[in-house]
Formats: C-alpha cells, structure tokens, sequence
C-alpha cells in the first residue's frame, strides 16, 4: 500500500482553475521531483498536501486513513501536518527564536517533551544539517543556506514521514545551493520520504527516483525519473527539458 | 524671583512629587495596563478576523478615537451616576483612561501584528502548532517588537494625559499643584515646577524605552 496517495486534486484562485485534478501516489523511501515551468501549479500542488492552499476536490490517503480534501477536520490536518515536515522557498524560521529554539519549540509546545530531551534531538537534528555549531545565532546572524539548514533539521526533528520541500533552494545565492542540495541527498539516502518541487534538474535527475511533470494544472506526466530525463514521453516534457539544459 | 516664591517653590516640591510618585505614576500604569489588555485583545479580534466581534471592536474604535478624553471623563464619573452607576474618581479614571488609550493602541499592536510575515504563521502550522501557540511563540512576539515605540508614545502620552483626572476631584499632582496655588497665587513657578515634574517622569521613560529596543533588539529586528 502506499504511504500517500493523492487524486483529483483541483484548487481554483478565482476564476482561475490553477489545479486540474493531480493524482500521485508515493511509497515509503520515494523521492518525488516535481517539475515544470513557473505556474504550472506546482507550488499551490504541493501546499494543498499540507493544507496551506485548501484545495476545491481531491482525496488523500495517508497513512491507511482517507480524507476528502473539502471535508477534512481541523484535527485531522493537525494530525497529518504532525506526521509531515514542510521546507518552504523562503525558510520561514521563527525569527525570534534562535536556531536551537527553532527545532525545540514544536518538541516542547506540541510534543510537551521536556526541555533537555527536546535540546538533545533539536541538536541530533541540527547535526544531520550540519548546523550544531550554530545553536545559540538567530536567523538573521545566518546565511540563506544556513537558514536553509535549520529549516530542515527544524523539520526533522518532529520525525516526520514525509518531508515537503517547496523550492528548497530558489531564493539562495549560487555558491550556497551546493550545501543544501547535499543535506537532501544525505536524507534521501538515509531512505526518507520526500516531495521536491525543483528546478535543479542535475538534483532531480540523480536523486530523485520518481518525477510528476507538471504543466497548466495539470500532470503532463509521470513516472521513474530515469525514463523521464532518458526518454520522456511526452512532445511537452522533452520541449521542457530541452530548454532548461539549453540555458547551461 | 524673589525669596518668598523661591521659597514657595522648595518646599512645594517634595509635595508635588510625593503625588506624582504616589498618585500620577500608578495611575499612569493601572490604565496603561488596562490599556495594553485591552489593545492586544481587541488587535488580536481583527487580526484573526473574528466575525461579530470585529465590528464590535471597530465600533469600540471608531467612538472612542472620535470623542474627546475630557468629555468621556466627564461623561463616566459625572453623567453616569444618573443611571444609578456611580464610581469613585480613581478607578473612574483608570477605565477611562484605559479604554481611551486602549483604542489607539490597539491600531498600533493591528498593524505590527499584521507586519509579521505570513510565513511565521505557515511555518508554525507546519510543525503542528496551533493558530494561540503560534500567536504566543512567534507571532506576538514579533509584533511587540515593532509596536513598541509606538506604545512608548502612548504611555508617554498617557503619562501626562493623567493630569486629566484632576477635573474629576483625583487628588493628582496636578490637582495638587492647583491646591497650593489656590492658597499662594503663584501659577507661573507652581506650573512650571509640575511641568518639570512631568518632565522629569517621562524622561525617565524615554530612557526606559530606548533600554527596552535594545533589549528586544537581540534577535536582529524584524525584517
């Protein structure tokens, strides 16, 4: 069975039907590149999973239980989002908090641990992000890449069984894309199960094993990424392709 | 200045600040205790758009900012007595005070709420806070920082604005300083010396304010 199971998904802003009805389904230990150009939905896809975006129709099964994405609890998307780690774009870290208090403060509010067992998995956590040197700095004393890191580890802690990362590394510097890269090549290598909306095709292609392609709403296709970057199928994907190995 | 206004001067000073420190600066921090209460609640009403209670606190709002201090003072401890609600001049002072500055304060803690990135919400959501952990953890927090002048002001403001409850019989330091003139007929040395006073107070919560920027300052500002 798989750990998530996601279909129909619509979402409309407006007059604009930005979701066309996505289907997805992911195992354990899969790691899922999301692609396509800029508005093609990807983003909205990916928060509607964590009910940023409350999508319009769709279901979900997660973990064994089925939901209805116009139908679902308020506890039940605790529930879920409690199972789930989310890395957005722009890092979000709590900023008035430092970097160890950003890891332990969903451990202490939320998982009511004590605090020296919160420290010592917020710094286990920090640690597999390389970034236990830096416990006691605030976000902005950091880097993008940094903040990056701790957003990760921020995620890791809760021992989520799904990671979503909504374009990890779009808003940082080149120099500093490598680090974080490298943190989410080491944790899909540890087996964890993770959704990627990129645009690092080098990242996508090599470690990611499944790929949704998406274009205008809707999945233009779907499948290993192997075949995918080898031989897409379709005339859109390879048009896609082509153009971002064009700009290289 | 001659010898008996000098004199006058001197020995009505421990006087004046005696009520100023006994008087004027508990007043000042009942109310604007009351005030910051009020102003967070109501800030936090819109905030999260509750409906009903919204319009309610814009109401609340709209009247307060649109009258005069002086005419709700006179209005509570002088008009309300007449429907059978009869309160003693300080605590009458206090919930006038309170709730007045409390409007305007409210506006200033609204806007820093709404300053603070919409992501801070979404983050917390995504650990698996709730919307009160994640206005208490970050969100508050963060507003506070940035509202802070702005409710210096106000407590500044509130400072002297307290001179106000003399009209309604509070023994005050102004209200005192107004007794011994009755007696003396010095208005220019009385009022300046009460002037100095007030002058003094919210010299001190200058102070106090640019101390407490930097002490939340610590995280780097808000972006």
């Amino acid at each position: 069975m798989s750990m998530l199971e996601i279909s129909g998904v619509k979402k409309r802003f407006g007059d604009t039907e930005v979701l066309k009805g996505i289907d997805l389904n992911v195992e354990k230990g899969d790691v899922v590149a999301i692609l396509g150009p800029s508005g093609s939905g990807k983003t909205t896809f990916l928060r509607c999973l964590n009910f940023l975006e409350r999508a319009d129709e769709g279901e979900m099964v997660f973990d064994g239980e089925a939901y209805h994405f116009q139908a679902i609890r308020r506890r039940e998307i605790a529930h879920i989002r409690q199972k789930t780690a989310f890395v957005f774009q722009n890092y979000n870290l709590f900023l008035n908090k430092t970097v160890l208090q950003n890891v332990t403060l969903s451990l202490t509010v939320v998982g009511k641990m004590k605090k020296d067992a919160a420290e010592k998995k917020a710094i286990d956590a920090l640690r597999r992000g390389g970034m236990a040197d830096k416990l006691d700095a605030y976000p902005s004393q950091l880097s993008g890449g940094q903040q990056q890191r701790v957003a990760i580890a921020r995620g890791l802690a809760t021992d989520p069984e799904i990671i979503y990362f909504d374009e990890p590394t779009s808003a940082l510097d080149p120099e500093l894309i490598g680090e974080v890269l490298s943190v989410m090549r080491q944790l899909a290598g540890e087996g964890m199960t993770m959704l990627v909306v990129t645009h690092e095709m080098e990242f996508a292609r090599s470690v990611s094993n499944k790929v949704l392609f998406m274009d205008g709403g809707k999945v233009i296709e779907s499948g290993p990424s192997r075949e995918f970057f080898a031989a897409p199928k379709e005339a859109r994907s390879r048009e896609f392709i082509n153009n971002i190995l064009k700009d290289r | 200045m001659n010898a008996r206004v000098w004199e006058i001067m001197v020995s009505s000073f421990p006087r004046l600040l005696g009520y100023g420190l006994r008087v004027t600066l508990p007043l000042t921090a009942l109310s604007f205790s009351l005030a910051l209460v009020i102003s967070v609640i109501v800030a936090m009403i819109q905030y999260a758009k509750v409906p009903v209670l919204r319009q309610l606190c814009r109401f609340y709002i709209w009247v307060i900012r649109g009258t005069p201090l002086l005419v709700q003072l006179f209005l509570v401890f002088y008009g309300l007595p007449q429907l059978g609600v009869v309160w003693a001049a300080f605590p009458t002072a206090v919930v006038v005070f309170g709730f007045n500055e409390g409007a305007y304060m409210a506006e200033s803690v609204r806007g820093a709420l709404e300053a603070v990135s919409r992501g801070q919400m979404e983050a917390g959501y995504c650990v698996g806070m709730n919307y009160l952990q994640i206005m208490w953890h970050i969100v508050l927090p963060q507003a506070f920082r940035t509202a802070f002048p702005a409710l210096s002001n106000s407590l500044i403001s509130m400072l002297k604005g307290t001179s106000l409850a003399a009209t309604i019989t509070v023994m005050e330091m102004f209200r005192q300083a107004q007794v011994i003139n009755g007696r003396v007929y010095e208005s220019l040395a009385l009022y300046s010396e009460t002037a100095l006073i007030y002058l003094m107070f919210s010299t001190i919560l200058t102070w106090l304010q640019r101390w407490g920027e930097k002490k939340l300052d610590h995280y780097g500002g808000v972006k």
